[in-house]
């Protein structure tokens, strides 16, 4: 019994079959995501329609593989969006310490005193509910985290020699941290990205779920849970297939983000 | 202890003053112009002009966010655009929704959570364990608004057990009340449980491995005592945080919660006046939740003392 192996080719697997369903769905699908055919409405699976039709008579496979392009899509544009924001401004603020810290700081503090939905939520509000209004949101809304960790990591780190010798080397303050102090502060990052994954595909939906997300007609698993809602008593399988998808999805990403965790931070190894 | 708790309260003023100039900036940064929102189509200039001067809007921006605030103080948070209410009893009234579902639904996966955590780790890698986690693992997976629609679909349409939609408040008719709850709570409790069983299990691993747990053993304590009085004591801490959050997260407004139930609380409320573009009801909001989230984190830091004494209180 080894945990650690499953984690990681479970994981692993299931995030590798949305992400090929993801890439596949760019370029084919068995029907077009948003064709409507009325004949078809409410169509059961089976032959036809594998996974069924929606009450537009869409298909739902189909429909899933466009969701699942636009989540992933979304989800890694956002935590590019964090990470990169997040490491810049932290590892200025750690290095730098003084008033551009507690200027960085007060900010960053300022944002974490919101549940991060609800500052995606006011966010989208101002920045409007479509695709690059979502990324930019949760984007704003994770970026804290990461600024909290990089410049934590990079405090203790600036007190080591080699950065000192660096330092005395004469090299200009942006080489010292591009080349030796943010190297040596991933690895937390990359244990915060890989569950941050998780947590930006789960509050995607959920802001697709109340209408507040990608606009429809395009697909997205939280709006297809959405319009299923009304349907639920005559149409199960509307609400049982997206939420299969993002749940499976999640279970990779979590258990995936298991093997990493253990893999980058070993005094975490077998919790 | 005293001043524990007030060094506490004085540090988080600057944080509370700080939240609510964001959430003054970011409802001021929404598009559009709220006088001609409330007009409507009947805009006319003098109309326009006295709708901006009795909402305060041709000052200032700085005079028009201390005028704001002397307001937030005096338990005024404007009025709803959409129905003319008062903005502060209407969150009051919506909160008290939410947080009867969040408290119960917190409360229920602490007690569930805590005991699975420490019996996992207590027995790391033995077959139960390995259960736990995995079904930990499992549930934390599924999103709360899925496995309401689950439920729902399940319970209320196949077997018909508990009603679908609609909420009765506990305490106007406790039995229909608790009937409406168990499907939202659930929810909860189940998403909840697998995040806590994880924290409490790992930390309790980490204390587990420590040498006062050996000497405890060594002095012929048994298991139950070692758990009880030296290992729940000092792996409670992260799962205390943890819940801190969580709690704080939630009261905030579990919004897809209570959209798949139609329960209207807070969440319900925030996603409205987001609809209806309704400000003054969205800043109200905005501003509680993010004061209860403080507030919050603020009561679990203050609770620390009570099971670590190590957590210094002068």
């Amino acid at each position: 019994m080894n945990l650690g192996r499953t984690n990681k080719y479970l994981g692993g697997l299931l995030i590798a079959f949305f992400l090929l369903s993801a890439l596949l769905g760019w370029l084919w699908t068995p029907y077009d995501p948003l064709a409507l055919d009325l004949r078809a409405r409410l169509a059961p699976p089976g032959a036809g329609h594998w996974l069924g039709t929606d009450e537009y008579g869409r298909d739902v496979m189909s429909r899933l593989m466009a969701a699942a392009r636009t989540s992933v899509t979304i989800s890694a544009l956002t935590v590019g969006f964090a990470v990169t924001f997040g490491i810049v401004l932290g590892s200025v603020a750690g290095y730098a310490r003084g008033w551009v810290d507690r200027l960085v700081m007060l900010f960053t503090d300022t944002l974490l005193a919101f549940p991060s939905i609800l500052l995606a939520l006011a966010l989208l509000s101002i920045l409007g509910a479509n695709i690059w209004g979502v990324i930019l949101a949760l984007g704003l809304a994770y970026m804290p985290t990461v600024t909290r960790v990089v410049r934590g990591a990079v405090m203790s780190l600036r007190e080591q020699e080699f950065i000192e010798a660096s330092r005395l080397m004469g090299h200009p303050v942006g080489y010292t941290l591009r080349a030796h102090v943010i190297p040596n502060c991933l690895a937390p990052v990359i244990v915060i990205a890989t569950s941050m994954f998780g947590s930006v595909l789960l509050t995607e939906s959920a802001l697709s779920f109340l209408g507040l997300g990608v606009p429809p007609p395009a697909p997205t698993w939280g709006n297809m849970l959405a319009g299923a809602r009304p349907y639920m008593a005559q149409a199960h399988w509307l609400g049982i297939f997206p939420g299969l998808c993002i749940a499976l999805t999640l279970l990779g990403i979590n258990l995936f983000g298991d093997y990493v965790r253990d893999r980058f931070d070993p005094r975490m190894k077998g919790l | 202890m005293t001043r524990f708790v007030l060094s506490r309260l004085i540090s988080a003023i600057p944080t509370l003053f700080l939240v609510s100039l964001a959430v003054f900036t970011l409802i001021r940064l929404i598009p559009g112009d709220p006088v001609s929102l409330m007009l409507g189509d009947n805009i006319d200039d003098t109309a326009y002009e006295a709708m901006s001067h009795q909402l305060g809007l041709d000052r200032p921006i700085p005079v028009q966010f201390l005028l704001w605030l002397q307001g937030v103080f005096q338990g005024d948070l404007g009025r709803s655009i959409t129905t003319g209410q008062p903005v502060l009893p209407l969150v009051l009234q919506r909160f008290a929704i939410t947080a009867q579902l969040v408290l119960v639904a917190v409360g229920l996966a602490t007690l569930l959570a805590v005991p699975l955590g420490m019996l996992a780790a207590w027995r790391q890698n033995s077959a139960f364990d390995l259960g736990v986690v995995v079904g930990a693992t499992a549930l934390m997976s599924i999103p709360t608004f899925w496995m309401g629609l689950m439920l729902l679909l399940f319970f209320g349409l196949q077997l018909g057990w508990l009603p679908v939609l609609g909420y009765v408040s506990p305490f106007e008719d406790f039995g229909a009340g608790a009937l409406y709850l168990i499907m939202p709570v659930a929810a909860l409790v189940l998403h909840e449980c697998g995040i806590l069983v994880r924290m409490a299990r790992a930390s309790t691993l980490d204390v587990l491995r420590l040498d006062y747990v050996t000497h405890a053993r060594a002095k012929g304590l048994t298991e139950g005592q070692v758990l009880r009085r030296h290992v729940f004591r000092n792996a409670f801490g992260p799962t205390w945080t943890l819940l801190g959050l969580i709690l704080g997260n939630l009261l905030g407004g579990v919004a897809v919660v209570e959209t798949v139930f139609t329960i209207p609380g807070l969440g319900r409320l925030i996603v409205e006046s987001i609809y209806g573009r309704d400000y003054p009801v969205l800043q109200g909001c905005l501003l509680f939740v993010a004061v209860t989230y403080v507030v919050v984190n603020l009561i679990v830091d203050l609770c620390y003392p009570l099971f670590d004494p190590r957590v210094k209180t002068t």
